[in-house]
């Protein structure tokens, strides 16, 4: 080395010091609250956009001198979470306002991304009305409470009565058990050809999509905590239901009862099943959400007034119709303030603002949201707000929630491999399920409980 | 520091560094520490969400890696990418159009230029979407297919990797082609016309004197093209997500799944450190390829 070359690499590393020093105040400016959430994939569908345009005008003429910033982010509901976990790392990225999903706000919670509200909360009287399920949704395991819920949703089977007719099936079809559901597909293969039975979501492109209304739809009717034994604190392994459910996703595939293979596994199925499938009338049977109405109301991505006349919904059933005889899970968003906000009073009173009753009541309809707040359930807009919301609200009673635990993303996503797997035929049922065992071990570092196959 | 051998060669003033004192800073600052970085995170437990403390967990992701079969898989996957598409396809359509295209007429020429790098011009996740509906079950090569009776292919389900493949050859070959058309541009007349003369016929004109000119073009844009087909990730993502199953699951689609769909962002550089490394071992393949040609 020269003997300058020591001193160039010094003054170097002084100058390049100094440049990483200097950077803006985090936060930005103190009077702009930010607003992250999630802007849907379908061009056509803007409700969510419009409700916060209405809140944001609301909140500026309450608040005169404080201004809102939307950041609306268009992507699908995984690579929206990754990026706002990104912009929460740092105070200088970090929005005031999240909207968060509460099965990953476990994980966020952990991750230290997240403000607690209960000084808030406990100052705030609305929060009575919350029903205790939502309440739990977002609660980390410190017994905090990190999220307002705005609405919650529930899941079933909708059907189409048209085609049921050509097939000779009931127009009041309720199936008592999974056998019901798989004959009913095989009569609508057999006498309607070109239009496909049953859609399953299954695999890992359609992500939380999959697992939730696909799979945990099947294994949360086989039998009590069939996923995390929350008495054991421990994730279970080797769950008869976790293979019976799989065998299902692999009936329905291998018989061609469900969507062609590559179909399914499309990241953009959603998205195909509510604006071409069911309303050109493709599809017979759709495991679905309660939501699905939002996208054919006038409003919505694809308007098809017909949809209340053609579609009829029936409970998802358990397995064999054991007690309580049908099975819903549910989800739902809240409104989180991130750790590293500047301005948490200013990004606080923005979640109050959005969760006025007036406002609650407007999100539950335009978002096609089952209603967490107790006087939001009982507004006579909401219950009128769209056919079918008395058949998904009911729903709630027998519902399940998933463990909103820090690992659950993960967990999630090791079952999108197994179902994966099952579907396109690579690996049977027990080969995928030992597969989930495998990775699931792997997760939790060895934190599981046995149950016998 | 007095001698009679510094009249001879001139001081070293300190102030010589001066001039390059700008571009050291900026490459210390935007290339050394990143890659220090993320050397420093291969080695921790570090997660996107989950978990807000990080520990130092020495070698444990690269042995992870080298025991998780999805990782082989993607390397595997990887090499067959590589070397079908840019070893293989890229390089070879390449030269086949350079060679071609000085035979052909002006107006052929240009066409034909116009079209392939067309096709390099435009953006990555472009390029995926539209070879995405090109190759779709319902895609526009299906229906061309249907129109001659023959039978409907879906390749993104079947053969992904073939599909991503044939996506980047699509895309990739015109820099190919540049580089072969600069190349051979530069082989001496008087060599091709002598070798005419003496009664080579074309395919033997192409192996025994052409190619030995252009072999350090050759060289160059196989590394070129190598290390610039390991880290697609765009295209792939745009055309398959890496699946279905993990049929198509390169190196970088893994890395991304695993550091920011599984969050474990420790592991994940870990892969991308191991990616690092198949393109330095191509690199050095040809590094030493070129050295023994220019013997």
């Amino acid at each position: 080395m020269r003997p300058t070359a020591p001193l160039a690499l010094a003054a170097a590393l002084v100058a390049t010091a100094g440049l990483t020093a200097c950077g803006s105040g985090p936060g930005g400016d103190p009077d702009t609250v930010k607003v992250v959430y999630n802007r849907s994939t379908d061009n056509a569908n803007r409700f969510k956009d419009e409700y916060l345009a209405g809140v944001k005008r609301q909140f500026e003429k309450a608040n005169p001198g404080k201004k809102v910033k939307l950041i609306p982010i268009q992507a699908t509901e995984t690579d929206y979470s990754v990026k706002v976990q990104q912009m929460m790392r740092s105070a200088r990225t970090a929005p005031d306002v999240v909207h968060e999903d509460t099965f990953r706000i476990g994980s966020d919670i952990e991750a230290g991304y997240l403000r607690p509200l209960d000084d808030h909360l406990a100052k705030w009287p609305e929060w009575e009305r919350y029903l205790d399920s939502a309440r739990r949704a977002t609660r980390g395991e410190d017994g905090r409470t990190y999220g307002v819920p705005d609405g919650t949703d529930t899941r079933g089977l909708w059907f189409n009565k048209d085609i049921f007719a050509k097939a000779g099936l009931p127009g009041d079809w309720r199936p008592k058990n999974w056998a019901d559901i798989l004959d009913a597909a095989r009569t609508v293969k057999r006498k309607v050809p070109g239009v496909v039975p049953l859609n399953v979501y299954t695999g890992k492109a359609p992500g939380e999509t999959a697992v939730m209304q696909g799979f945990e739809m099947l294994l949360y009717g086989t039998g009590p905590d069939p996923l995390y034994d929350p008495g054991a604190k421990k994730w279970v392994v080797g769950g008869a239901g976790f293979r019976q459910s799989l065998e299902f996703i692999r009936t329905v595939y291998d018989e061609k009862l469900g969507p062609d293979v590559s179909d399914a596994l499309d990241a953009n199925v959603g998205t195909n099943v509510a604006n071409e499938w069911l309303p050109e009338g493709k599809l017979a049977i759709a495991l679905d959400g309660s939501w699905m109405g939002q996208h054919w109301i006038e409003s919505g991505g694809k308007p098809w007034p017909q949809w209340s006349q053609l579609l009829g919904q029936a409970p998802m059933p358990t397995r064999t119709g054991a007690p309580p005889g049908r099975v819903s899970m549910s989800g739902g968003w809240a409104w989180a303030i991130s750790a590293r906000s500047g301005k948490p009073e200013l990004a606080w009173s923005f979640v109050t603002t959005a969760q006025r009753r007036d406002n609650a009541v407007r999100w539950a309809v335009v978002g096609a949201q089952i209603a967490v707040r107790e006087d939001v359930a009982a507004d006579p807009e909401y219950r009128r707000s769209m056919p079918g919301v008395e058949f998904f609200t009911q729903l709630v009673r027998h519902t399940h929630y998933r463990p909103a635990l820090p690992v659950y993303p993960q967990v999630s996503s090791a079952i999108g491999e197994a179902m994966e797997a099952v579907t396109t035929g690579d690996a049977s049922p027990a080969e995928a399920a030992a597969g989930y065992d495998a990775a699931l071990r792997d997760i939790t570092g060895g934190a599981v409980v046995k149950r016998d196959r | 520091m007095t001698g009679a051998g510094l009249r001879t060669a001139p001081r070293r003033r300190p102030l010589r560094w001066l001039p390059l004192a700008p571009a050291t800073v900026l490459l210390l600052l935007f290339l050394g520490g990143p890659i220090c970085y993320c050397v420093y995170l291969a080695l921790t437990d570090m997660r996107l969400t989950g978990s807000s403390s990080t520990s130092f967990v020495g070698l444990d992701n690269f042995r992870r890696a080298f025991g998780d079969p999805d990782f082989r898989n993607a390397v595997v996957l990887t090499l067959v990418f590589t070397i079908v598409s840019s070893v293989i396809g890229q390089n070879t359509l390449g030269l086949a159009l350079a060679v071609l295209m000085r035979r052909a007429s002006r107006p052929v020429r240009i066409l034909t230029g116009a079209v392939v790098i067309a096709a390099w011009v435009l953006p990555e996740i472009v390029a995926g979407f539209l070879l995405y509906a090109f190759f779709r079950r319902e895609g526009t090569l299906n229906a061309v297919l249907d129109q001659l009776g023959l039978p409907a292919q879906n390749w993104l389900f079947t053969l992904p990797i073939l599909a991503v493949s044939f996506a980047n050859v699509w895309r990739g070959t015109a820099f190919s082609m540049l580089v072969y058309s600069a190349a051979l541009d530069a082989v001496p007349k008087e060599v091709e016309e002598a070798a005419e003369v003496d009664g080579a016929s074309g395919v033997r004109r192409l192996w025994y004197v052409t190619l030995p000119v252009i072999r350090r073009a050759i060289g160059t844009n196989l590394m070129l093209n190598t290390l610039q087909t390991l880290s697609v990730f765009g295209l792939i993502w745009a055309m398959t997500r890496g699946g279905p199953g993990n049929r198509s699951q390169t190196l970088p689609v893994f890395m991304y799944d695993q550091a920011f769909l599984k969050s474990l962002i420790g592991y994940g550089t870990a892969i991308a450190l191991l990616l690092l490394l198949v393109g330095a071992v191509f690199a050095t393949v040809y590094l030493r390829l070129l050295r023994e040609e220019t013997r």
